[in-house]
Formats: structure tokens, C-alpha cells, sequence
């Protein structure tokens, strides 16, 4: 007969960000060959699963005795000591073995035994006792433990807490004492307003924000998903006059203080929001009411911070950047900033690019970022705005910390792009220099998400700045790599291509980008693989030959094949469409089938390793073809 | 509807029918309820307690001229100690609420305390902080206790639908501005514009050899339950609020903040020491109940 299996761990309220990661432990708890199925609520941990046996097969178990030679006396001392008579001993080689029977057990004992192991055995980023030093340690208290085989009670005791068939509801509107069966779990708790499905919990979330006009965001979605149990929705309003605050401030406020979706309607933000509740309704308007006075008095908060803010312009708070620190090394933002305005300067950055670099961290110092640290360069945008910076600064420091990610876009004023750049340049710069280079997923202070930027800003502005104008050494082979990783990831090209085009050698990020797309142009037409092919074999070729260089003599070319050839690749312009050099192959092909490059005369050898030579670097300026993986090829990918 | 104090008396109420002592408030500056003698020491060791008080709280840093709605110089916390920790802690009849605990760990580098808790959100309010204490003083603590504290200004302006701490009623006829605001005031002046920093940096060394001075005389001492390590945990609550003042002050640079803490977690972590040490002494000893 087979059995299923449940349990529950009851606790306090479990971080929500921690619960994904302990279930797809859970879900490789020992069932006894059953699957376990797993879900959670911010108070629940259940591994489910069907089809457990009752117990394990009997088996056999082989033990290996002393040597035949060491006589009867050991042998006998070895089946005493095994639990068996001597005549049960059989010879195998040289030794004595003693088959064992090994009766199966109980699942119900096997899992009473496992089952504490693999609660506590649950790795989480943080843990706590709750009853004294040497009680257990879990993520958060454990408070009740249901733990049924069948319909049997698994015995298991963590922590003074003893497993039974009782769970508990939704902490205010559940009863606390439920008798359960594996069969009526999950409805009994549906009863007792908990949704135990982590899905269900954040389709009603959704719809029903969408439903109130909700702008849904899905890390949000995913947080109150696992810090409700009967997640409801419900919409509130604030006064319009608070619309005078940026929408930045105010959807801030709304999503990471407390939780909020924001509404839009046709023209913007609308005085309203969505608050997802851990309850069943709001029949008396009470929660509503309540969470719009605290939103109130966030925005009143926020709208405290600007006022105060304003009483010290961005300009006069430069010198104040010298009390707070960038990094321990790298000193104060006042001697980053002098660094940024250089370089932008460098960079070539008009008045406004520099007028940006020296007021883009002077928001560090408002009481808005000081509470509000997300809003770090949109707020100090918005101020510039406000005081009166010309457009141009205001917007290329609200810019300036984009992309903030691969999917973020980046800044759109050149202004903007070249002060992203210098920031992230200086930044990169200054960490290598004193040595902070991210090794393996160390990275704290997030340069790889810096040259990434830097990458994107390059490539999607167009800038032309050469890469080792910007870089040298070990940062100049970070960027590299950053570049490999853009364009394969984000770009989508092969790497076969990035790497043909990378290899032979890297100017701009824009040049890059046209060869690539070059490249991938010609990439499907029948002639470019076979030719690419043949360039391979040309490369060998002169490998071989130890080929050192020498200019091709016209007139010791044979006719035919090695002439049509010659003719053909020297009219083509170097830098020309690919589609053109693909149209080569068949003259490759025919000079590779018809003559003969090893040819006896040194002479004619040497002029024809001179020619391949003279083609091969004709057309490599936009990639190394060798690169290109060929069908023929492919186990080296 | 409720005053302040009406707030405050019915908190008190609550907790001192759950058989709770009500202390009273320590009359040294503490930046939190949590450092005071009543929870910083009693948490230690395996003696059952459980206290509440209200303690006036001060934040130099933290002061506005009396001019931000919310952010106060010194407020009124509710701190509630149970040790060791009732089997399920939190109890909450509000059925027509909405409730949430949100992960919120607190931790106090000058302390040497961490614990790990939530903020109790009531219809998206924060009510209270619920801590699991798991160290204190740099000790790994017997038992775990559970810390509850309250904000009481933001409770009470909340449940008086009022938009500033400044106008909500702390008695019938009485606004909380009349009772405090002149104190916001001042010490924001204070705090920000005059403390003379030199002073202060003297002061703070001052305190801090006292200290040392009392965690070294311990050893030595026959009668081991007179030895005043409270002492010596008053220099240490000196010392601390003289950090905050410094901080306030803008006169602790970052690279010399780290050394500043260390040196105030320092005489926490020693006086932590001794308090146990005294305590187990006294339990050896049967000196005192």
C-alpha cells in the first residue's frame, strides 16, 4: 500500500524574499523515492507528496569476514560477533563472507527520524534560537508542526513543539486549532482564510489590482505575495494637491515605504494607490482610512524634505561634498566630482556636460536622498530643475546614474551620456587603481554593472571614443569582456562573431557594432561559411609555413585558377561588403582544388603563401574569419 | 478619543495586567529604550524578568528645529521586555484591521546587540518593533528574550488623525507643542550649532576612563554584589550619547567613525562582562535575592 505524506511547519512570519529559496530545498527532502511537491505562506512551510511506502523492502547485506587462511577459530569469532553461526559463513576469493538480512523499516519510524534533520538542515541567510542558547535554530520560531503518513501522525519534536494533525488558520480571521487529514488540508486552511498556493495568492493580487487600475510591478507583486496569507486589494486616495511633488518622490513613497501600487490615469500619476491587505475585506473603510493617513504623512515627509532642500541650492552644496565619503581610498564626492568635471572635460562635454559633473552629487547632502537613497541623480535632476539650471544640466543629472541595469535605457541627452560615462569611467578607474578589482561574484561595489554601462552608453550612443583612449591594462581587458558579454547577451550575436570581430582588434564600440552586424549579415549566405572555411585553411596554411611576409610578384602567377583568383580579391575595396568577399569562393575553391601551394619552386611558393597572405589580410580587417565555427567544425564550440 | 497620556496609561495598563513590572524611566540619555540598565543588563543571564517603561529617548541627529511633523529630538518610547519569551509572543485581536510583520532586524554596533524581528504594520502603520534579542553586550544571551517597543508620539498622532506630532492633544486642552516644542527647539540649536566639540571630545574621554577605570577595579574587589558596574554602564550610556552629539555635530569623520563605535562597544561589551560575572558570583554567593 501506498501513502502520502504531508507536513506543515508552523512559524512567526518568515521574510518573504528568504521563502523561495528554502522550498526548492525542501523540495529535495528524502521521501522515500516519492516527489515532493512544496508551497508556503509567510507562516507555512508544506512539503507534500504521494505514494510513499508503508516500508522499505527487506535486503541483503554482504560482510565481508577475515582471509580464508586465518582459520576456523577467526571465523567462527566473526559470525559470533555478527550475530550468526559459523555455517552461515560462505567462502567468496580468499575471505569469508556472512549475508545479512536487513528487514525493511516503517516509513513512519524512517521519517520520525529524518524529519527533525531536514527541518533544521534548511540553509537560510540568517538564523535565530528562540527558546535558549542551546535550543534549535531556525529561520524564525517554530509554533506547530504537522507532520501525517497516511493518516498517522509522524512523532517528530523540535524545540519543545510536537508534530500532530492540528494547524492553524490566518492569524485573525482563522481558527488557531484545526484538525486536519492530508485529504482536507488545504481546504480546511482555505476556510480558515489562508491561501496555501504562492500562485493563487498572486493571481489574486493581480487581478484584483489590476482591477482598482493598479500599476502592477512584479517585484512588488512577488513581495506581497509572501507577506500575505489572503492577500486583498483595496484602492485609496490622497489629496491631488500632493501631485505638486514629482511622481518620482511619490511613487517612491508609495512602492518601497509602504508597499503601494500607484495608479495612472491619461495624464500621469492619479491621487489614488492600491494596498494589497492581509485580510479578507474592508467592509468599514477602516484599513483604507488608515493607510491614507500614513501616506499622508509620508508625503507630508516628503514634501517637508523639498521645502528644506530648497533652502540650499545644488551649486552651494559642492564644498559640503568634501564631508561625505566615496570610498575610504578614493577620498570624498568633492575630489570625485573634481575628477568627474576633468574628465568630462576631456571627454570633450560642453559647458552644460561640466555644469552637470559639478552639481550631479551635490543631492547626496538633501534630506530627500538622505531618506529617499533610490532617488540619488533623479532628485538632484528635479532640484537643478527647479532652481533654475538650464535644461540641458538638470536633465543630464537626472540622468546620470543610467542604465541602472542591461534592461534600463540610457541617458538620452549627450549631455547626459558623456557625464553617465565619466562617472562610471572615474569610478572603475579609481577602484582598479587601488586595487578594488571584482573577483568571482565579489563585487561590492558593483563596477561589473559600471562597465556594463559604460559599454551600453558606447554602443547605443554612438560615442567615438576609443576603447583604450578610455582604458588601459587590466580595466581595458574588464571592459573587454563587458563588451564580449553585451554583445553576445544582449545583442544576441554568436560568439563565434564577437569573437571573430574582437580579435582582430577593437577601436570604437560603434565600429564594433557595424562589423558585428556585418558579419551577421553575410553570416547566412551560402558562400560566407565555406569561404570563411577557406580562410581558415589559408591561416593554417601560413602557420605551417612559418610564413613570414612578402609582397606578391604579378608576374610569377600561373594562369588560371591562381591569376582569376588574384584579379578577382585585389579589385575588391578592403573594407568592403562581406557580401562581395563571400562571391570569392568559388575562385578560392578552385584554387585550392586546381594549384598546388607547396609547389616545388621556393620561388613560386613563396610568392603564392604571399598572395593568400596579402588576401587573407585584405579581408581581415573586420574579423578574423578563423574565428567563425564552421559545420565542418562544430565539436570545438 | 485619546490623548497622549490616555495612550500611554493604557499601554501601561495592558502590560501591567500581563504581570509585567512597570519601571519607570532611566534618568540618563539613551538614544533608544533598549539601552537602558532595565533591558541592556537584564537581558543577560538566565533570570526570568519582564518589564515595561516609558522612556524619553534622544536623537541629536534626528532633531528638526521643532519644524518636521514626524522627526523628533527626543521621543517617547514604550519599551516592553519579556523574558524569556511567551510561547507565541504576539497577540493581536483586530479583526476588522489589516496586520503585517515585515522582516526588520535591529542591531547596535555600539551595543554589541543585535536581534532579529519585525515591524508590526497596522493598516500600513508602523505600530511597534518585535525583536528576538540574540546578543547583547558581545554575549550570546541564555535565554531569547522578546522586545516590544512602541513609538508613542507616532501610535498617538496616528490614532488622533492628526498630521503633525505638534498639534496632537498629550492632555484634554493640552497640544504636545506646549509640553515640548521649546525643548525640539533649543536642542536642535544646541545640538547642531553650539555643543562646543572640543569639550565634548574631552568629555567623551572623560567618561570613558571612568569607565575603564570601574570595569578594571572588579577583579580585585572582595565584596563582589557592592562593585558598581552600574556604574560603570552609566559612563558607557554617557559615552554613547556623546558619540550621537559628536555625529550631530558633523564632527566624526567616516574613517574616524568606525574607531568612535569601537570604542564605545568596548566598555559595553566589558561592562556586559562584569554584570554576569556578578550575576553568577551573586547566585554562587546567595548574597543578594
Amino acid at each position: 500500500m501506498s501513502l502520502d505524506f504531508l507536513l506543515e511547519i508552523g512559524t512567526e512570519e518568515i521574510p518573504h524574499w528568504m521563502i523561495p529559496g528554502a522550498l526548492a530545498q525542501l523540495a529535495k527532502m528524502d521521501l522515500l523515492g516519492a516527489t515532493a511537491r512544496v508551497d508556503a505562506t509567510p507562516r507555512r512551510l508544506v512539503v507534500r507528496a504521494q505514494g510513499l511506502p508503508e516500508r522499505t523492502p527487506d535486503s541483503e547485506q554482504i560482510v565481508k569476514g577475515p582471509p580464508i587462511t586465518a582459520g576456523d577459530k577467526a571465523a567462527e569469532g566473526f559470525a559470533k560477533k555478527q550475530g550468526a553461526d559459523a555455517s552461515a559463513l560462505r567462502k567468496a576469493g580468499n575471505y569469508y563472507e556472512l549475508v545479512k538480512k536487513v528487514s525493511g523499516r516503517a516509513a513512519l519510524d524512517i521519517l520520525a527520524e529524518s524529519l527533525p534533520g531536514a527541518i533544521l538542515g534548511v540553509q537560510w541567510p540568517k538564523t535565530m534560537y528562540w527558546t535558549d542558547r542551546s535550543g534549535p535554530r531556525f529561520i524564525r520560531p517554530i509554533r506547530w508542526l504537522v507532520a501525517l503518513l497516511g493518516d498517522q501522525v509522524i512523532p517528530v519534536e523540535i524545540g519543545g513543539v510536537r508534530s500532530g494533525n492540528v494547524t492553524r488558520g490566518h492569524r485573525i480571521l482563522g481558527a488557531s486549532s484545526i484538525p486536519v487529514t492530508i485529504a482536507n488540508y488545504e481546504s480546511e486552511l482555505r476556510k480558515n482564510f489562508v491561501i496555501l498556493a504562492a500562485h493563487e495568492r498572486r493571481h489574486k493580487i493581480e487581478k484584483e489590482g489590476a482591477a482598482l487600475g493598479a500599476k502592477l510591478d512584479g517585484d512588488l507583486v512577488e513581495t506581497l505575495t509572501y507577506i500575505t496569507e489572503f492577500p486583498t486589494a483595496i484602492k485609496g486616495d490622497f489629496d491631488p494637491a500632493y501631485l505638486a511633488l514629482p511622481a518620482e518622490v511619490l511613487t517612491t513613497v508609495m512602492r518601497h515605504h509602504q508597499k503601494y501600487f500607484s495608479v495612472e490615469d491619461a495624464i500621469g500619476l492619479a491621487p489614488n494607490f492600491v494596498a494589497v491587505m492581509n485580510t479578507s475585506g474592508d467592509p468599514d473603510g477602516l484599513v483604507k482610512n488608515g493607510n491614507e493617513r500614513v501616506l499622508k504623512a509620508r508625503f507630508n515627509d516628503a514634501r517637508f524634505f523639498w521645502n528644506v532642500d530648497q533652502a540650499k541650492k545644488l551649486a552651494e552644496r559642492v564644498d559640503d561634498l568634501a564631508k561625505v565619503t566615496f570610498q575610504a581610498k578614493l577620498g570624498s564626492y568633492k575630489e570625485k566630482t573634481d575628477r568627474v568635471v576633468a574628465l568630462v572635460k576631456e571627454l570633450g562635454g560642453n559647458a552644460d556636460a561640466q555644469r552637470a559633473a559639478l552639481l550631479c552629487k551635490c543631492d547626496l547632502t538633501t534630506e530627500m536622498v538622505k531618506e529617499f537613497t533610490d532617488l540619488q541623480g533623479v532628485v538632484g535632476g528635479l532640484y537643478a530643475k527647479a532652481q533654475g539650471e538650464p535644461e540641458a544640466v538638470s536633465r543630464a543629472i537626472y540622468e546620470h546614474y543610467e542604465p541602472l541595469s542591461m534592461d534600463d535605457s540610457i541617458p538620452e541627452t549627450r549631455e547626459g551620456q558623456i557625464l553617465a560615462l565619466a562617472d562610471k569611467l572615474d569610478t572603475l578607474r579609481g577602484c582598479f587603481g587601488v586595487g578594488l578589482i571584482p573577483s568571482g561574484s565579489k563585487d561590492p561595489f558593483a563596477l561589473r554593472r559600471a562597465a556594463q554601462g559604460i559599454v551600453k552608453i558606447l554602443v547605443e550612443a554612438g560615442l567615438d571614443y576609443k576603447l583604450d583612449s578610455l582604458a588601459q591594462g587590466e580595466l581595458h581587458a574588464f571592459l573587454l569582456d563587458r563588451v564580449q558579454h553585451y554583445f553576445r547577451e544582449v545583442r544576441g550575436f554568436n560568439y563565434d562573431e564577437v569573437n571573430a570581430v574582437l580579435k582582430v582588434g577593437v577601436t570604437t564600440l560603434k565600429d564594433v557594432e557595424d562589423r558585428l552586424s556585418h558579419v551577421a549579415r553575410v553570416r547566412p549566405t551560402p558562400n560566407f561559411e565555406p569561404l570563411a572555411a577557406s580562410f581558415k585553411r589559408i591561416n593554417n596554411i601560413l602557420k605551417q609555413a612559418n610564413f613570414t611576409g612578402g609582397a606578391v610578384d604579378k608576374s610569377l602567377l600561373e594562369a588560371g585558377p591562381e591569376n582569376d583568383l588574384y584579379e578577382a580579391y585585389t579589385k575588391l575595396p578592403a573594407n568592403g561588403p562581406l557580401e562581395d568577399v563571400a562571391e570569392l569562393r568559388p575562385l578560392t575553391d578552385r584554387f585550392f582544388d586546381t594549384v598546388m601551394v607547396n609547389a616545388p619552386d621556393p620561388k613560386i611558393r613563396e610568392n603564392r603563401l604571399s598572395m593568400l597572405s596579402d588576401m587573407l589580410r585584405k579581408f581581415s580587417s573586420i574579423a578574423d574569419f578563423s574565428e567563425i565555427v564552421t559545420s565542418g567544425d562544430q565539436t570545438k564550440s | 478619543m485619546d490623548t497622549f497620556q490616555d495612550t500611554v496609561l493604557k499601554l501601561k495598563h495592558y502590560w501591567a495586567d500581563r504581570g509585567t513590572i512597570i519601571q519607570e524611566p532611566y534618568d540618563v540619555e539613551v538614544g533608544a529604550g533598549t539601552m537602558c540598565p532595565e533591558t541592556f543588563l537584564r537581558v543577560l543571564g538566565p533570570k526570568p524578568y519582564r518589564v515595561a517603561y516609558v522612556q524619553p529617548s534622544r536623537r541629536p541627529a534626528d532633531g528638526r528645529y521643532g519644524e518636521n511633523p514626524n522627526r523628533l529630538y527626543k521621543h517617547q518610547q514604550l519599551q516592553v521586555i519579556l523574558k524569556p519569551t511567551p510561547d507565541e509572543a504576539i497577540g493581536i485581536d483586530l479583526s476588522k484591521h489589516d496586520i503585517k510583520f515585515e522582516e526588520d532586524n535591529w542591531e547596535s554596533p555600539t551595543l554589541g546587540a543585535w536581534g532579529i524581528g519585525w515591524q508590526v504594520m497596522l493598516d500600513g502603520l508602523e505600530i511597534t518593533q518585535f525583536t528576538y534579542f540574540q546578543q547583547c553586550g558581545g554575549i550570546d544571551l541564555d535565554l531569547a528574550p522578546a522586545e516590544l517597543t512602541y513609538g508613542l508620539e507616532r501610535i498617538s498622532a496616528f490614532l488622533q488623525g492628526v498630521d503633525s506630532v505638534y498639534d496632537m492633544l498629550w492632555a484634554p486642552g493640552v497640544k504636545y507643542s506646549e509640553v515640548r516644542l521649546a525643548d525640539e527647539v533649543q536642542f536642535s540649536v544646541y545640538n547642531f550649532e553650539m555643543a562646543n566639540v572640543d569639550r565634548l571630545w574631552r568629555l567623551l574621554g572623560e567618561y570613558e576612563a571612568e569607565c575603564k577605570e570601574l570595569l578594571a577595579g572588579y577583579e580585585k574587589y572582595p565584596e563582589k554584589h557592592r562593585y558598581p558596574v552600574l556604574a560603570a554602564y552609566d559612563q558607557v550610556l554617557k559615552c554613547s550619547h556623546l558619540f550621537n552629539l559628536l555625529d550631530a555635530r558633523g564632527a566624526i569623520s567616516v574613517t574616524e567613525r568606525v574607531g568612535v563605535i569601537k570604542r564605545v562597544r568596548d566598555l559595553a561589551v566589558g561592562t556586559a562582562k562584569i554584570w554576569a560575572a556578578q550575576q553568577s558570583d551573586q547566585q554562587s554567593e546567595g548574597a543578594l535575592a
